[in-house]
């Protein structure tokens, strides 16, 4: 068996993996990153609309300050971040940003004089200044105050990702792609790196570390629906919560993108709203206006795509053989538009659906998005429950989003944490040693060489991977979805606690062996239907509606029960999660009020805690 | 009614003792909208488990999913059914070391590419926290996302007959990101650093001009100008160089 030794592990060579170990790197740390595909292949290249940080550059972003971005993510989480982990990201995001300028992306800049711009389907002129020509610009995205959010054209994560990539090639980090952790090696206290599957030859590898970090994105995949890359199917996550002793923050926060396109769901970007593109129904009339007048197609994505969701079901969804859905308007936008700014949709829409947005309108409908949910941490990328273990980006709960991500503000948060997170890795290892337990390593690498064994012969049953998780998939769909009631939860967790029977039973019908798609979807389809228990488990339980958890028998957010974070266990041996409850967050710099948009009733909390709690600035 | 498609798929898997390369076919119902991504899933999942292929995006934004479909590198994500005949012939992209049936290693390849090419930005300035950031003008900024819009599929390599001839061949890949970096301001390599690179048979003057790069690109870089650019510019820088001497 093949080892391999390094100071940091990372797990995922994603925008927060590769920044994570270039942080490692500088400090000169040996830092090996593993990624299950070619680094530049990673999610973090998909993201096209951009990451936000209040540079104020460009006019419609005068005024902004990290302080007007701090409380644009506090509000847009529902109240449901931890606001000190909000401020660190909020006053970091600006450095970070130059710091990508300097390593090479090509941020589009400020271009003086006048132009103009849409909102809401109408025309308005704006004049940038001379003082600013050639500054990092910014576009407008849903929930924000200002104009903030930089951006590369229409491929703002792949110019990024690119940089980053090239940064870690300089440094000499070095890079692996096609390699799978499938467990953690750890002795329940402390994690000493992991085991992994060649995706090139199946075999078995052992990576051992000092310091270990998760960045294996968001876990989409459980749903039938979804925005994400195929290779989002919860990797990181499983490995973390198998140890028993890890918990997922925030299992129900799962947000769903309003315009997912019909039937594939990729996503077209929140741009086409930002630039000025409307929903419209099966009259091809706009609705969003009269739910939202203030920000219409511009409020956040839950309110969006309850609304849609809401609209569909008075009956004003487009019929098709997939299902109902609306339509979204950019052909008022013009061919300059969207030949440039919007490139990747064109692109989208004629290869995939035979659309040409200038013309035609786009099918669409809600569709999961992000991972709100992820492995907990607490405010240094440090995992709950192991030393030496920790994780930054989509797959952590480090929880600056809370119950709702802003757009902009994951792309951002890749880099910003990541960097952050980074720093106090390299604490941590200065100083720091370990012991590699032989009998750990060993008792480890048996077990995934066992598992792999009776998956390949059978020796558990012959469930068919692949239907046990459609049946998840549907499940999810079905009772854990845009909304939620207490019967429909109820109805999934007995489904999923049939499924996960069956996910103990799968038996391969290939042998399994080398580069075997079936073997790898195998190993993880326990853990994934264990998170999709997560979920709906702590959507049943928590009784009120706060960002994307929205809860149609319980329609108010609920302070004075649930400002807390969920976290969910799985014990070894359990068939149920056990879900335990913290504080939100350690301190407040804004007390818990109105989110500004789509809010329904709030029951407040008691004022005289929150009070204890306030910090000033 | 929908059509039976027929798929001649081209199967070896070298991790397995009794494997030897071969055709073999499956036949599928076709559906509306049906890309290659639909129809190559629906084959793993309901008739062969063991078929190995790559997707990652399926949304023609990450590169993973080359293959040789009815004879022409491309990426099967964007492929649609409806576009191709009713026999479907698909076979792994060829100079890539195969790893089983249609997927190949470009991982390896390309880092080996960044190295060569020393892929990220050359400068001696020194990044300051509290520093404003250094202007560009905006053209220059699109300028260089243009050519960084690459996504490393491997078809531009794949359709190359040099790329076929001989092994150090970089490929317009390599040019392309070359070509990246000159564009740059903030890249402080002369022409003459640039020279070392690919002033050579491994490098620009390798290229036979065939520009099936070009033609094969799913991103429609415009390889073809950049092979020019760099060739006028090297071909001077070369003829400076004989002059130095």
């Amino acid at each position: 068996m093949q080892t391999y030794y390094s100071d940091l592990l990372v797990i995922g060579a994603g925008l927060a993996g590769e920044r994570v170990a270039v942080e490692a790197a500088q400090e000169g740390f040996d830092v090996i990153c593993l990624s299950i595909v070619p680094a530049r292949r990673s999610h973090s290249s998909a993201a096209q609309g951009g990451m936000q940080a209040a540079l104020g550059n460009c006019v419609k972003g005068e005024g902004d300050s990290v302080d007007v971005h701090f409380g644009d993510t506090v509000r847009g989480s529902d109240w449901g971040c931890d606001q000190e982990v909000a401020r660190l990201f909020a006053d970091a995001a600006p450095i970070e940003m130059r710091r990508l300028a300097h390593w090479g992306v090509p941020w589009n800049r400020v271009v003086p004089g006048k132009s103009f711009y849409f909102k809401g389907g109408e025309k308005f002129d704006k004049e940038e200044k001379e003082e600013k020509r050639g500054l990092i610009t910014a576009r407008s995205f849903g929930g924000t105050a200002k104009w903030r959010t930089c951006y590369t054209s229409d491929g703002t994560g792949h110019a990024v990702m690119c940089t980053m990539d090239n940064r870690c090639a300089q440094l000499g980090i070095t890079v692996l792609d096609r390699k799978e952790a499938i467990s953690l090696i750890h002795d329940g206290d402390t994690c000493t790196g992991a085991v992994v599957r060649c995706l090139r030859t199946g075999e078995l590898e052992v990576y051992l570390s000092k310091s270990t970090a998760i960045c294996t994105g968001g876990f989409g995949r459980i749903y039938k629906a979804t925005t994400n890359a195929v290779i989002c199917d919860g990797g990181g996550h499983i490995i973390a919560h198998d140890t028993g002793v890890v918990p997922i923050g925030n299992p129900e926060a799962i947000q769903f993108h309003p315009t997912g396109i019909v039937p594939t769901d990729i996503l077209v970007t929140e741009g086409c709203r930002g630039d000025g593109g409307t929903l419209l129904d099966v009259n091809e009339e706009r609705f969003m206006n009269i739910y939202e007048p203030e920000k219409a197609e511009l409020a956040s994505r839950d309110v969006v795509s309850r609304w849609m969701t809401h609209h569909m079901r008075e009956g004003k969804g487009v019929k098709s053989a997939y299902g109902e859905h609306l339509w979204l308007d950019i052909r008022h936008l013009g061919d300059k538009h969207i030949s440039t700014k919007l490139r990747e949709v064109d692109e989208i829409c004629k290869n995939f659906l035979n659309v040409d947005p200038r013309t035609q309108l786009i099918p669409v409908r809600p569709t999961q998005h992000y991972t709100m949910a992820g492995v907990r941490t607490n405010k240094d990328g440090a995992v709950y429950g192991l030393k030496g273990l920790f994780s930054a980006g989509e797959a952590a709960c480090w929880d600056m989003h809370g119950f709702n991500r802003l757009g902009g503000n994951s792309l951002a948060e890749t880099v910003v944490a990541g960097g952050i997170i980074g720093v106090k890795i390299v604490e941590f290892l200065k100083g720091y040693e370990t012991q590699f337990k032989t009998d750990v390593i060993a008792d480890a690498v048996r077990k995934q060489e066992e598992r792999m064994h009776n998956l390949a012969h059978k020796t558990n049953g012959t469930e068919n991977v692949y239907r046990v998780r459609e049946e998840l998939q549907e499940a999810l769909m079905q009772g854990c979805f845009v909304f939620r009631s207490d019967p429909g939860l109820k109805t999934c967790i007995e489904t999923l606690k049939g499924t996960l029977e069956k996910a103990r039973k799968v038996g391969l019908v290939s042998n399994g062996v080398g580069a075997n798609h079936e073997m790898a979807a195998a190993l993880k389809i326990v853990g994934q239907v264990k998170l999709g228990l997560c979920i709906a488990q702590a959507a049943l339980v928590r009784t009120e509606s706060r960002g994307s958890h929205n809860r149609e028998d319980f329609t108010e957010r609920n302070d004075r029960d649930w400002l807390k974070r969920t976290l969910a266990y799985w014990p070894e041996g359990n068939d149920m999660p056990e879900l335990k409850y913290e504080e939100v967050t350690p301190v407040y710099e804004i007390p818990p009020g109105d989110r500004g948009y789509g809010a329904g009733k709030i029951i407040e909390a008691d004022k005289a805690e929150i009070e204890a709690k306030m910090i000033k600035r | 009614m929908s059509r039976k498609l027929e798929f001649d798929i081209f199967r070896y898997n070298p991790q397995e003792k009794s494997s030897v390369p071969h055709m073999q076919t499956f036949v599928l119902d076709e559906t509306e909208n049906m890309t290659l991504f639909i129809a190559l899933n629906r084959l793993r999942e309901e008739q062969d488990p063991g078929l190995i292929f790559d997707f990652c995006c399926r949304a023609g934004i990450c590169g993973a999913c080359a293959m040789v479909v009815n004879g022409r590198p491309g990426l099967a994500c964007q492929t649609k059914t409806i576009d191709l005949p009713t026999r479907i012939t698909l076979l792994p992209l060829p100079v890539f070391k195969l790893i089983g049936d249609l997927s190949v290693d470009t991982g390896v390849w390309f880092r080996d590419m960044y190295q060569t090419t020393e892929s990220w930005v050359h400068t001696h300035k020194v990044f300051e926290d509290s520093a404003i950031e250094e202007r560009m003008e905006n053209d220059v900024a699109e300028q260089i996302y243009e050519l960084e819009r690459c996504i490393e599929c491997g078809c531009c390599v794949s359709a190359c007959g040099t790329a076929r001839l001989r092994d150090d061949f970089i490929g317009a890949a390599a040019l392309n990101r070359i070509a990246r970096f000159v564009v740059d301001p903030r890249d402080q390599r002369t022409d003459r650093d640039y020279f070392e690179i690919i002033g050579n048979d491994e490098g620009i003057f390798g290229c036979m001009g065939l520009l099936g790069c070009e033609d094969v690109c799913p991103k429609n870089l415009p390889l073809q100008n950049q092979l020019g650019f760099l060739r006028r510019k090297m071909g001077i820088t070369a003829i400076k160089e004989i002059f130095r001497k």
